[in-house]
């Protein structure tokens, strides 16, 4: 039998909303799948799409970015930023023959430890539906010993 | 770690000197080593030089010819022992050269097939400083294209379905085959992607733009002139000779310091104002997220930049930075907290082909490299 798979799963929280209600998450004992690793940054805003893409080249199966709801930014207007890149970042994604559900934006406040707790069920659950991200297989070793199958 | 930025010492200041605009600035790679000095290098009087191209255009052999009468100067210094474009040689005089007998490489073109793989390490034994000259090889250039498909879809197109392709036996290529009489008969394997010089071999520097300008080479001169007749340590390890500004800072358009679109469009789909800052009338121009060095020419004729130059220093993609520039800029008029995500999705929308647009030059250089074969969406 083939191993089961287990998803790499990588959640940017920002540290005034999404990470305070990771937390309350916690606190509250809610139950969440382990395979998720939190990232914390100060704001969504932080989040480069670089940062999504080098998570993906590593090997990552799905990225999920957590922020404050749309007017509720700590930093005023970090969260729009965040969602007009997202949005393009998506339909490039798309171009990259990533199915687009392997990267979700999500709005979670400090006091909604049961949404977090609910969105990254959900997310987990979907990307082991989805099963191994393609780019885990071809690109998570060094590119420059390009041991890629080249020919062929 | 982000590379660290530097700028090498009096580089500036001779460029200058000989009259050159651009400028001296380096990027130093994590891992660079300190600057390169003669002295470590047991040279002859006269340096040597070869010039290999791989899955190139042949616009960089172009683009040495363009070093004009400073050819002859460099004679002076330098001896070109293998350069296929300019003198007779075969490759097997290249391949019987001892190893490192060569003082510098410049490889141009991206690594396509194994030939070019084979070339390139040929090349990296035989020179002791190897430059990836031009952008296909510092990023892929324009063959990465070839990235945003499979090795497989391309040839069906070629070999198969493009209009004036007559096929009926459906013969492809093959790697080796032999014929009635016995020979055996090979063609290099043509890979499933596009690589940088870089993925396949070890790099001294990296030499941006498509093709590389005559500024950029005057560089290149002074640089390896100064190094053997006065012993002026080169570079550290991993430098793109180039600038570390970006594109917009070389740019003479003008520009208000806060650009807001509310439209993007098409060159031919609007009266263009010939003074005034591309992204500024709705035209997406990769001046923000591009390296500086080339003086600009594009935007100076009213043709946006395309970012043949890379990315700026410490960034790790050009792409990604553009995608930020651009989704920042565009203007909402209604309240931004009232669009739905939907909405803003479609509002992104208008630019048509972001990975194409973005990554024109440096696809293979991206963090995801080549497009992949996911669960299809629903
Ligand atoms: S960098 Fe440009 S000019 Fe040079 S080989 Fe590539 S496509 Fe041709
Ligand atoms: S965006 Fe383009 S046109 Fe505008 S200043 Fe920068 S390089 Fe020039
Ligand atoms: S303006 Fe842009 S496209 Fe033109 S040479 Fe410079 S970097 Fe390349």
């Amino acid at each position: 039998m083939s191993e089961p798979f287990i998803p790499k799963i990588i959640v940017f929280c920002c540290n005034w909303c999404a990470y305070a209600g990771a937390d309350l998450a916690g606190v509250s004992r809610l139950q969440i799948k382990p395979h998720f690793r939190i990232i914390r940054t100060l704001c969504s805003a932080r989040v480069d799409p670089e940062f999504i893409m080098y998570a993906f080249r590593k090997g990552a199966d799905g990225v999920m970015v957590a922020g404050c709801h749309p007017g509720d930014c700590h930093y005023i207007g970090g969260n729009y930023r965040t969602r007009r890149r997202m949005a393009l970042l998506k339909s490039m994604l798309k171009q990259f023959g990533l199915n687009t559900d392997r990267f979700r934006l999500e709005w979670v406040s400090a006091s909604e430890g049961e949404k977090f707790a609910r969105v990254v069920n959900d997310f987990i659950d979907r990307i082991v539906e989805l099963g191994p991200s393609p780019f885990g297989k071809i690109n998570n070793r060094d590119r420059r010993r390009k041991d890629e199958p080249i020919s062929g | 770690m982000p590379p660290v930025t530097g700028v090498y010492p009096d580089a500036a200041g001779d460029a200058m000197e000989n009259g050159m605009t651009g400028s001296g600035y380096f990027r130093i790679t994590p891992g660079g080593r300190d600057y390169i000095y003669r002295e470590e290098y047991d040279m002859a009087e006269k340096i040597t030089i070869a010039l290999k191209r791989g899955a190139s255009c042949v616009g960089c052999d172009i683009a040495v010819v363009n070093f004009n009468e400073h050819l002859f100067t460099l004679l002076t210094y330098a001896d070109i022992v293998f350069a296929p474009t300019l003198l007779d040689v075969k490759y097997e005089d290249l391949k019987n050269l001892p190893d490192g007998s060569v003082t510098i490489g410049f490889y141009h073109g991206a690594v396509r097939n194994s030939d070019n793989e084979e070339m390139a390490k040929v090349m990296r034994d035989k020179c002791r400083f190897l430059i990836a000259y031009g952008a296909c090889a510092h990023m892929g250039g324009i063959p990465g294209l070839a990235n945003a498909t499979t090795r497989k879809k391309i040839l069906e197109q070629v070999y198969k379905k493009t209009v004036s392709t007559v096929n009926p036996e459906g013969t492809m290529p093959m790697e080796t085959y032999t014929d009635e009489a016995g020979h055996d008969l090979t063609l290099p394997a043509f890979y499933d992607r596009v690589f940088a010089l870089d993925d396949v071999v070890d790099v001294d520097y990296y030499v941006p733009a498509c093709p590389p300008t005559h500024d950029i080479n005057m560089q290149i001169l002074s640089l390896v002139r100064e190094f053997v007749e006065k012993g002026k340590p080169l570079p550290p390890k991993g430098s793109v000779i180039a600038s570390v500004k970006t594109l917009c800072d070389e740019c003479g358009r003008t520009r208000s310091r806060t650009i807001s679109v509310a439209r993007f469009r098409r060159l031919q789909d609007l009266k263009l104002d010939e003074d005034k800052c591309f992204l500024e009338q709705g035209i997406v121009c990769l001046g923000p997220a591009t390296r500086a060095g080339c003086g600009a020419p594009c935007t100076a004729v009213n043709v946006p930049c395309r970012g043949c130059m890379g990315p700026t220093s410490g960034v790790m993609e050009q792409g990604a930075s553009m995608l930020s520039a651009i989704a920042s800029i565009i203007s909402i008029s209604d309240d931004e907290d009232k669009l739905s995500e939907e909405q803003i999705e479609r509002l992104m929308d208008q630019i048509i082909d972001p990975l194409g647009c973005f990554y024109r030059f440096s696809l293979p250089k991206s963090q995801l490299g080549r497009v992949v074969e996911d669960v299809k969406e629903e």
